[in-house]
């Protein structure tokens, strides 16, 4: 079967309606993840925040830990940092294993 | 189809209480969860505990399970279940949240009543999700790729047969990882007739050996010889995009981070590549070596513990 063509979009940005859709999350999840610092969105104010790719992937993994793991926001953002450094750790471990 | 030992999956006796369960399931899931085990398995495996859970956890799936029987271990490929199994069970509820497909013995047996996805969920969204994994080369160059994903469908008589459709994704050229591409109207058709919602693919890069990318800049370990440190001078260094000249500045350290403005993942503006110097010392193998540094070794006044009190 040919493999159909679609048009594809980069997308830039999302508002936090935008975003909320995009992981079913709903709004006080959102804001409290901004709150533990877990996503950075742009703009002052909550009606002009946009939230960039970098946010919106950790949003998504964000849902995913709660959903499937039953962890809250504070635990999210300290998953994360941890994760973070375990992969910068387990980084440089290998570059002093290949030498 | 092939049977599946659920039990087994989570690695628990037959005999195991709702509570047993639950604590095995929850283990293995922070074991298994692709957002914190990267290795190759850890998907597949989080995808068997999660099935084997959607069945056990609920009482009415586990007793039809349960009266399935298990095949001899010869005989468990080509497992059909018993005559007269349907009868007696109402599956109520409890599809799985996403639009996640399983085995096909979860997808045949389990998965027959109401909605093919989100039978608990009716308003969601026909928005469908999935990742793309490229190459960090692709993201120089742009890339088209072939995605075949699987989707349940159901059949004219009611049951579900999975589906396989492939889809040709242009990927445009400076895409960073956690970006998100989205196909428009390439999502799943909701139940009940409606536009199909659309096809969001999360990009992500595959590990490789030598590059590794944070947004558009682009980091590698850069082997160089001991003179080279040294001396300094050009070297010709290796990009996803060919080989450029990077200037070593004299007397450099190991450890030493270079940076090459605008080399890193095209864009506006492009990324920059950040060379790590690591000092590599060659093999002594030749007699020539060998007397280089020695001479090296009488003439050069150098102590390298010099600053631990050697």
């Amino acid at each position: 079967m040919k493999p159909a063509r679609a048009k594809s979009t980069v997308i830039v940005s999302l508002t936090l309606e935008e975003l909320c859709r995009f992981c079913h999350a709903d709004r006080n999840w959102v804001i409290e993840l901004v709150e533990h610092g877990v996503l950075e969105p742009e703009g002052a104010s909550i009606q002009n925040w946009r939230f960039h790719s970098i946010s919106i992937a950790r949003a998504k993994k964000a849902r995913r830990l709660n959903r499937d793991l039953g962890v809250n926001a504070a635990g999210i953002a300290l998953v994360l940092d941890l994760l973070a450094e375990r992969d910068e750790m387990l980084r440089r471990l290998a570059s002093f294993e290949d030498v | 189809m092939k049977y599946r030992d659920y039990y087994k999956i989570l690695g628990i006796a037959p005999t195991a209480e709702a509570e047993e369960i639950k604590r095995a399931y929850r283990k293995l899931a922070r074991k298994y969860h692709p957002d914190i085990n990267a290795t190759a398995e850890a998907e597949a495996k989080f995808k068997d505990v999660n099935e084997a859970y959607e069945v056990l956890k609920d009482p009415e799936r586990r007793a039809a399970y349960d009266q399935l029987g298990k095949p001899e271990a010869g005989a468990q490929d080509g497992f059909r279940p018993p005559p007269g199994w349907e009868g007696g069970f109402e599956f109520t509820g409890g599809s799985p949240e996403d639009a996640e497909v399983f085995s096909d013995f979860f997808e045949t047996l389990f998965r027959r009543q109401g909605q093919p996805f989100g039978a608990a969920a009716g308003a969601r969204s026909a928005d469908q999700h999935a990742r793309l994994q490229l190459d960090i080369a692709d993201a120089y160059s742009g890339a088209a790729r072939v995605l075949t994903l699987r989707m349940p469908q159901v059949g004219t008589d009611g049951s579900i047969q999975l589906q396989e459709r492939s889809i040709m994704v242009q990927v445009p050229k400076g895409i960073t990882e956690g970006q998100h591409i989205r196909l428009a109207g390439q999502g799943m058709a909701p139940p009940g007739g409606g536009l199909p919602g659309d096809l969001f693919l999360e990009v992500s890069f595959a590990p490789h050996p030598v590059y590794r990318a944070v947004g558009r800049d682009l980091y590698l370990d850069l082997p160089v010889a001991p003179w080279e440190a040294a001396l300094g001078g050009k070297v010709m260094m290796p990009t996803p995009d060919g080989k450029v000249a990077l200037t070593i500045p004299a007397n450099a350290r190991s450890g030493q981070k270079l940076r090459l403005k605008g080399k890193g993942l095209p864009g506006t503006p492009a990324g920059d590549i950040f060379a790590t110097l690591r000092i590599v010392n060659p093999k002594v193998t030749t007699e020539e070596a060998r007397r280089v540094f020695e001479r090296m070794a009488r003439e050069v006044p150098f102590n390298p513990r010099a600053g631990i009190g050697g």
